[in-house]
């Protein structure tokens, strides 16, 4: 039975990586706006290497 | 465009506005409150397109945002602003953004707090699942006194990180001597969090660190909920950014620079363009100042000034440049002033909100003792049961509800009003409205439309000069049958008026290039006697004591008045008007008792009338335009403004309602009945919520995670009722 222990650690790993993985969508404004995005895909994408860069510039914490 | 933006080019605004800028390449974040549709996502995405200097933009719908990148070696940023406003999304550049980025920050805070408390949530809950199970008991005792400290360490970042804001506005309020909600929910996370840690390291048991979690968790979610949809309700109301940020500073020989308003100090020189705002009150120095105050009035009518005259902050000029000499620091100015609103409106009287905020105090204080009586009495038999309890009243009877309910209610309704019209200055004027017994309308302007009058000349013809000299001494009233009288007379040059009188009720009188110009009541004037006016004002001229004939005025009352009238009935109606009883048969027409009508009123007069009324303890409606009677509006119990033009402000006034809608002004008042009940019914849903939570909370029936989850459930009820009804009920109303 002592083996669920280890196998509590290991779970608790996981959900710690999820965790994380969440603050650094938070932390980086993923969840600042939840309207645009969705619409944005609709329009054709012809902006080339400038969109990227705003999209990295936009993901970076203030 | 001209050099509207030119201040864009300050290095010093640049600095403070730009995001970021390095090598070439800058980046800037615009207001922009046109934004509405996914088109205007689309065309503000694209604008590359229309300058292949702008690098790219990325719009934030929600806040209403756009992000550009451009190379600012070959756009500058006041081109950009000029761009945008060619595509007519013009940008609301304000200097204080400070507050904007402190809500996004708050926001991913309370987010990020969000996440670790559902995280330890779950893995505690996970954890504590044998103390629930029957048999559990049986269970390795190492295992579970293993369980109690992994669930002991996930505990820690929620009572020391997720809970947080609750420990400092508790905290922060105790020491302004205040108890509010947040200490009975800070008390309870105290006492579960060492309860249970004792629990777990005496080996007693496991505690209730999973009930801990979850309230944390639940509670939250809540307040999450909350700023959410208070975000939806709010109103971008930064007056400031009415104002223009730069102004034009001259220096000792004259050379134009670009400062910010709260650099400009006493004495400076500025110069203000036609249209623009005048920033500080301020003395003429050069230039003839047609100055609009509907900012400050709500009427659009300008005034004008000449050289050594004083001018005020908010005014904006039409015509060519002036120069000034700034009298006050902004700060100090006459508009600050009038828009620190409490400071304004000391009226008396205790309004609901005011009440629930005393009795949410009172509230707190009777949970503590509750909370403190039920424990002290479980405590006898089980101490960890005792902290259950305590936790558990704590948690449950949180009066979030009752301090929901008029915020939302009331938020809702300003929304709704707004959408139809009516702009009211704050949730407190909905009350105030409902209270009121008394209404008093202003004349013209009011129950007249000022715009659309039309002036016609009965008498012989009016030379060239005749004409110009009429005008300009017109023009310098405000009154409208002047301005009708001006507008009439077509856009000649003017000359130059001296010796300017106005009479109140009786007319103008001013010097114009040596003749003696009249213009008024038949009684100041020396003109004939009234002809069969009919529906009509006369205005009668005069020049150089020779009677010349006079302008026949058509007055257009506002369509809905008869029905305004009607909807006020059991109300006491009065009239209050600067004119003379010639309109007396016209205005009989709609009122019913002469005693209802009031000529020859000066705006002191009328501020006097609404004093006695308040005296003799009426709550009085006074609408008006905004001008000759501000100080009634400030005195009366609701002041309403009539704007031609529902961009103009008045600060005199607690609402501002679009002329088109003059007829519905009633519709409007009957509507705050149902606001009040609606608030009314939220209150004894959210006490008797209370009522039933804390009687099974007493008992020990409720565990504090089933109370955590009670807790924003209850929020949102009544969140989520208050905006139903006042949707329902306004949409029953006829409201939009």
């Amino acid at each position: 039975m002592q083996v669920i222990v280890i196998l509590i650690g290991f779970s608790l790993l996981v959900a710690v990586g999820f965790l994380v993985a969440f603050l650094w969508a938070v932390r980086s404004g993923q969840y600042d706006d939840d309207i645009s995005p969705g619409m944005r895909i609709l329009y054709d994408e012809k902006k080339g290497e400038s969109s990227n860069q705003i999209i990295t510039n936009q993901t970076k914490p203030n | 465009m001209g050099s509207r933006y030119a201040y864009l080019d300050n290095p010093e605004i640049l600095e403070k506005l730009l995001l970021f800028s390095d090598g070439g390449i800058s980046k800037v974040k615009f207001l922009i409150p046109a934004i509405h549709c996914s088109s205007c996502i689309w065309l503000l995405e694209n604008l590359s397109t229309l300058n292949s200097s702008i690098l790219g933009s990325f719009v934030n719908f929600v806040r209403k945002e756009v992000h550009i990148t451009f190379r600012d070696s070959e756009i500058s940023l006041r081109q950009l602003v000029e761009l945008l406003h060619t595509i007519h999304y013009i940008p609301e550049i304000s200097l204080n953004k400070e507050n904007k980025d402190d809500y996004q920050k708050s926001n991913r805070r309370l987010l990020m707090k969000i996440g670790v408390a559902g995280f330890a949530f779950g893995n505690i809950m996970l954890l504590s699942f044998p103390d629930y199970l029957p048999g559990g008991e049986q269970i390795d005792s190492f295992l579970i006194r293993t369980f109690g400290y992994i669930a002991f360490v996930l505990a820690l970042p929620v009572a020391f990180y997720c809970s947080t804001d609750f420990y400092l506005s508790a905290f922060k309020s105790l020491r302004k001597k205040i108890i509010n909600i947040d200490l009975p929910i800070s008390l309870g996370i105290i006492a579960l969090f060492l309860e249970s840690s004792w629990e777990i390291f005496t080996g007693a048991g496991n505690g209730y660190m999973d009930s801990l979690a979850g309230l944390l968790f639940f509670m939250l979610i809540g307040r999450w909920y909350q700023s959410k949809s208070y975000q939806s309700l709010s109103f971008d109301r930064d007056y400031r950014s009415f104002f223009p940020i730069a102004v034009t500073r001259l220096g000792k020989d004259n050379e134009e620079e670009y400062v910010q308003i709260k650099d400009l100090k006493k004495n400076d020189v500025i110069l203000v363009r036609n249209k623009e705002l005048i920033p500080a009150d301020s003395i003429i120095i050069e230039g003839e100042a047609n100055i609009d105050y509907s900012f400050v009035t709500g009427e659009s009518v300008p005034v004008l000034k000449t050289k050594d005259a004083l001018v005020y902050a908010g005014g904006r000029q039409s015509g060519a440049s002036l120069v000034l000499r700034v009298e006050k620091e902004v700060a100090q100015s006459y508009l600050t002033q009038l828009w620190n609103e409490d400071r304004l409106h000391s009226r008396s009287g205790k309004t609901m909100q005011r009440v629930i905020d005393r009795v949410s105090h009172y509230f707190t204080i009777i949970i503590l003792t509750i909370a403190t009586l039920s424990g002290v009495y479980w405590g006898l038999t089980d101490i960890g049961k005792a902290v259950y309890v305590f936790s558990s009243v704590l948690i449950v009877a949180c009066p979030c509800a009752l301090a929901l309910t008029i915020p939302f209610t009331f938020g809702s309704v300003i929304r709704v009003f707004g959408r139809n019209g009516l702009y009211l200055k704050n949730a407190e004027v909905i009350e105030r409205l409902y209270n009121i017994d008394t209404v008093v309308f202003d004349k013209t302007g009011t129950i007249t439309h000022s715009r659309t009058m039309k002036a016609e000349w009965k008498g012989a013809d009016l030379s060239v000069d005749e004409a110009r000299w009429i005008r300009s001494v017109t023009r310098s009233s405000t009154h409208p049958s002047s301005v009708t009288v001006a507008e009439s007379l077509g856009n000649t040059a003017n000359s130059k008026v001296e010796n300017y009188v106005e009479i109140t009720a009786q007319g103008i009188e001013g010097m114009v290039e040596g003749k003696r110009i009249r213009v008024g009541a038949k009684g100041f004037v020396g003109g004939v006697a009234d002809p069969d006016a009919g529906l009509t004002t006369v205005v009668h001229v005069s020049i150089d004591n020779q009677y010349r004939g006079y302008f026949s005025i058509e007055n257009d009352y506002r369509e809905g008045l008869k029905s305004t009238l009607a909807g006020f009935e059991g109300f006491d109606i009065h009239l209050l008007t600067g004119d003379n009883d010639s309109e007396k048969a016209n205005l009989m027409q709609y009122f019913s008792s002469e005693k209802q009508l009031h000529f020859r009123q000066s705006p002191e007069d009328k501020l006097e009338y609404i004093n006695q009324l308040n005296q003799s303890g009426k709550k009085v409606l006074m609408i008006g335009d905004g001008l000759n009677d501000a100080g009634a509006l400030l005195s009366a119990h609701v002041g309403i403004t009539i704007a031609d033009d529902i961009y103009h402000f008045s600060p005199a006034c607690d609402g501002i309602l679009k002329s088109d809608q003059f007829g519905r002004i009633c519709d409007f008042q009957k509507y705050t009945r149902k606001a009040l009940r609606i608030v009314y019914i939220s209150y004894t849903l959210a006490f008797l919520y209370n009522v039933v939570g804390l009687s099974f909370a007493v008992m020990g029936l409720l565990s504090p995670v089933v109370a955590a989850v009670l807790m924003p459930i209850s929020s949102i009820t009544v969140v989520a009722f208050t905006t139903l009804a006042v949707s329902l009920t306004s949409r029953q109303n006829r409201f939009r």
